[in-house]
């Protein structure tokens, strides 16, 4: 298994209450896993949690049978990479592209190779001429290839995907959704996604983990999904409200 | 029914002293329907629905060959008759209530406040409050007392969005404009609002205007829609008729969005033909 | 599926093509566009552009000093003191005979000293105070911004004056002395700044990358706070020049003959009524740069602010 969650329970500050609670899944290695919900559910917070982000946890993580703590070493980093919601703000303003790619080598300790940032950038679709340009001066679309490739030049084994398509408009979502489909293939990755959109997660996931309020609520294979097999009320709730509009007109 | 609520023809809006031309040659008319106006960003959508309402900012040229509301020259309206339009006669809901409430006034009275604003001798503060709670109950707050005395931060996105049609809808306009009022909303609380505004928009005849980047939803939700791309509509039709969409850009939207039902084969992405920017604008009618 | 890089503008040719071509080429081409972007948007200031000439020529009159008079700033001569502004002496001379305009034009290069050693010491420390504080939080922050409620408090002259008692007065002193009191609202800035930048899914990933937090202070976090630090420095010049002029005045700064706009405005004092020129040729003066530094500041903040453009 190449993620491991359990029990995981998670707050933003020692006395708050728990955003996540006791929440466990597994994601094997090569799979695609998603995480479901809406606003305020926790799905995020459990995303940012595996990442390292957040050190106020309970329960056990791990990474590939290692056993992940609060703190992480910089080889684990290595390891698990994460590709933000907002292209504007994954990316820092004053740097230039090529510059952000050298970065992580940097911070690895790897050479910094002008012929990585190269592939990279091709790895993704985009024009290596790009490389001198500022965030500001790229696409909406350009910019999350970049995060993307950010992501990717320290060879990670998991990718960590906190809706990466959200603030997309619908055309550039299809082209980053194939995007991110081939490297999975190509890389042999390991995808934790979590979204809101239900449309998105059931196309690039296998599995799908539906949350509510701090919990998960289902475990559902996606298949079953598409024909309606889910047993909690939210789950049904939920799928049909990510149905209707597109068919009839709700009646009031 | 008298002609149309809204007539537009031949909108244009430029920024940046006339060179990046936002709207350009964009021609509609408005009923007593649900009109949407679909695109991506920087299609210029947003754009027309402030231009309507001459919210832009200065430095913006608009130019129309007409543009008409009711009897009012919108084109030629000082901006006195614009503040007399303005909420009075078209509304304006926008997309996060979090952004467009006061933080620091207390939801009823932000929307007594636009009453009171619109009606000054409507009856004063007390039958703003009458009037205030009534909207309140018509947006289907439940306990509208309790609510009233909230403050926006305290309310959740759904009901905020109650409160903001609330407040648009008490100075009863014939015309409400909303730009993208349920993107930052839940996909179970969207469906709410949106079953809410259809009904408040049929029972007191209204036309509405929704400004979308969501084209799955303003199919379900809208009688006509507009496309819109690079500042030009390039097609108009009837939601119920979007599969047998002709334009090319339209068919390349329909087809590459994802959804439950697919197999999970590369979707078809949009090949951007330049000549849709400079196709002749339709004519919306 | 590559896309390719689309370029908007025709390329034009020479340097101006160099400043827009939509590819930089090199990471000095790049910061070189942006900096001219930033004229560009600069440039739509005109009393930004009038503040930027009025430094500009405070900074040609400093340097060019010994070209452009032909006395002897320290040079005495009694026989002709308290001359009114004539063709030998254009803005006349003061009570030792000594060339006021002359005076005024080395007294720029004392101010200009003042003002871009304060800049230079007071930028740093409360850049990396202010960011570390603001990074670390918890008891870094608590000592660090309690440390820099001290310096806020004293109020810049009366430690000055604490100085000069203690260490003699001299400019050096006086420079050290507003320094003191300088950093605290630049370290509070950084601090702020830093507070909302922490919580940036940019920060985010570099943290995922294994960056020391060293590394995110100075790496990511600094150029940040750089662009409103400069607004608050290029602000504060106009307070920093008073507050020289002002130790000038009680004989704290620069020393007797050394000309400094501050001291002669205190000399000029006694002669006021009858030899107005006297003190009214160094405090247009200081009030001159003082406005300059202002308008400019002013326009800077709307040129670097980043909450403006993008």
């Amino acid at each position: 298994m190449m993620i491991g969650v359990e029990k995981l329970t998670v707050r933003f500050a020692p006395d708050a209450a728990p955003a996540v609670r006791g929440v466990s899944f597994g994601v094997e290695k090569g799979e695609a896993f998603g995480l479901v919900g809406e606003s305020g559910c926790g799905k995020s917070t459990v995303l940012r949690a595996i990442a390292g982000l957040n050190r106020h946890y309970g329960g056990r993580l791990t990474l590939d049978g290692e056993v992940l703590g609060p703190i992480r070493s910089k080889a684990s980093y290595r390891r698990m990479q994460m590709v933000f919601q907002d292209p504007y703000g994954s990316l820092h303003p004053r740097k230039t592209i090529r510059s952000q790619l050298m970065e992580p080598l940097r911070n690895q300790g790897l050479p910094r190779s002008s012929a990585a940032v190269d592939e990279a950038l091709r790895a993704v679709g985009l024009d290596t001429a790009l490389s001198f340009r500022f965030p500001h001066q790229l696409s909406g679309g350009q910019r999350q290839r970049v995060a993307i490739a950010r992501a990717l030049i320290l060879r990670p084994q998991v990718l960590l995907l906190d809706e990466p398509t959200s603030a997309l408009d619908v055309s550039v979502q299809a082209e980053i959704l194939n995007l991110l489909s081939q490297l999975r293939a190509g890389h042999q990755l390991t995808y934790l996604l979590v979204s809101h959109d239900l449309a998105v997660i059931s196309y690039m996931c296998s599995r799908i983990a539906i949350m509510q309020a701090g919990e998960i609520v289902e475990l559902v294979e996606v298949e079953r999904l598409r024909r309606g097999e889910v047993e909690h009320p939210y789950s049904k709730r939920l799928l049909a409200a990510s149905r209707t509009y597109g068919k009839e007109r709700q009646p009031v | 029914m008298s002609g149309p609520l809204l007539d537009v023809e031949n909108l244009e809006v430029a920024f940046g002293g006339g060179y990046i031309k936002a709207v350009r040659g964009v021609s509609f008319t408005l009923g007593r329907e649900k009109l949407g106006i679909v695109g991506e960003s920087g299609s210029g959508k947003s754009t027309v629905g402030r231009a309507i309402m001459r919210l832009l900012p200065s430095t913006a040229k608009i130019t129309s060959s007409r543009l008409q509301f009711g009897g009012v020259d919108l084109a030629k309206a000082s901006e006195q008759q614009m503040m007399a339009i303005r909420g009075r006669r078209i509304g304006l809901i926008l997309q996060d209530p979090k952004y467009s409430l006061n933080p620091v006034m207390r939801v009823g009275e932000q929307i007594a406040e636009t009453y009171l604003l619109h009606y000054p001798q409507g009856g004063g503060q007390k039958a703003a409050r009458q009037k205030m709670l009534e909207m309140l109950a018509a947006v289907q707050i439940r306990d509208p007392e309790r609510v009233a005395r909230l403050y926006p931060h305290e309310v959740s996105g759904g009901m905020g969005q109650r409160i903001m049609i609330a407040m648009m809808l008490i100075a009863e306009p014939e015309v409400l404009i909303a730009d993208e009022p349920t993107s930052a909303l839940d996909v179970t609380v969207r469906l709410e609002v949106l079953a809410l505004l259809d009904d408040l928009i049929r029972r007191r005849n209204l036309g509405l205007i929704f400004i979308s980047h969501d084209l799955n939803l303003v199919r379900g939700f809208c009688d006509r829609v507009l496309i819109m791309y690079a500042g030009r509509i390039v097609e108009t039709l009837k939601a119920s008729e979007l599969d047998r969409a002709r334009h090319p850009y339209t068919q390349g939207l329909l087809a590459s969005l994802p959804s439950i039902d697919r197999p999970p084969a590369p979707l078809p992405t949009l090949e951007r033909d330049p000549s849709w920017a400079m196709d002749a604008p339709e004519a919306g009618r | 599926m590559t896309v390719p890089a689309t370029d908007t503008l025709p390329s034009r040719p020479g340097f101006r093509g160099w400043l827009t071509e939509p590819e930089p080429k090199g990471w000095t081409q790049a910061s070189a566009q942006q900096f001219y972007q930033g004229w560009l948007r600069f440039r739509a200031h005109p009393l930004g552009l009038v503040g930027l000439a009025m430094i500009v020529l405070l900074i040609l009159v400093a340097i060019a000093a010994p070209l452009i008079t032909s006395y002897d700033p320290i040079a005495q001569d009694l026989s002709q003191r308290l001359m009114p502004p004539s063709a030998e002496h254009w803005l006349g001379t003061d009570n030792f005979g000594r060339d006021v305009y002359t005076r005024i034009v080395y007294g720029a290069r004392t101010t200009l000293h003042i003002v871009v050693l304060v800049t230079v010491i007071v930028a740093p420390i409360g850049l990396l105070i202010g960011t570390c504080s603001g990074y670390f939080g918890g008891w870094v922050d608590e000592v660090l911004m309690r440390i820099t409620d001290i310096f806020l408090s004293f109020p810049g002259l009366v430690l000055a004056l604490g100085f000069a008692a203690a260490l003699g007065p001299g400019i050096t002193n006086a420079i050290i002395a507003i320094s003191l009191t300088a950093w605290p609202p630049i370290a509070r800035l950084a601090r702020a700044e830093t507070l909302s930048l922490r919580q940036a899914d940019y920060i985010a990933a570099v943290r995922l990358q294994g960056a020391s937090s060293l590394a995110i202070i100075v790496r990511h976090i600094l150029p940040m706070c750089v662009p409103s630090v400069i607004v608050r420095v290029t602000l504060n010049m106009a307070g920093i020049i008073l507050t020289a002029a002002g130790l000038g005045f009680l004989g704290l700064g620069a020393q007797p003959p050394a000309p400094e706009w501050g001291s002669m405005a205190a000399t000029g004092r006694e002669f006021m009524i009858d030899s107005p020129w006297v003190i009214a040729a160094p405090g247009i003066a200081i009030a001159v740069v003082s406005l300059a530094f202002n308008l400019f500041g002013d326009a800077l903040r709307d040129v670097l602010d980043p909450r403006g453009s993008e």
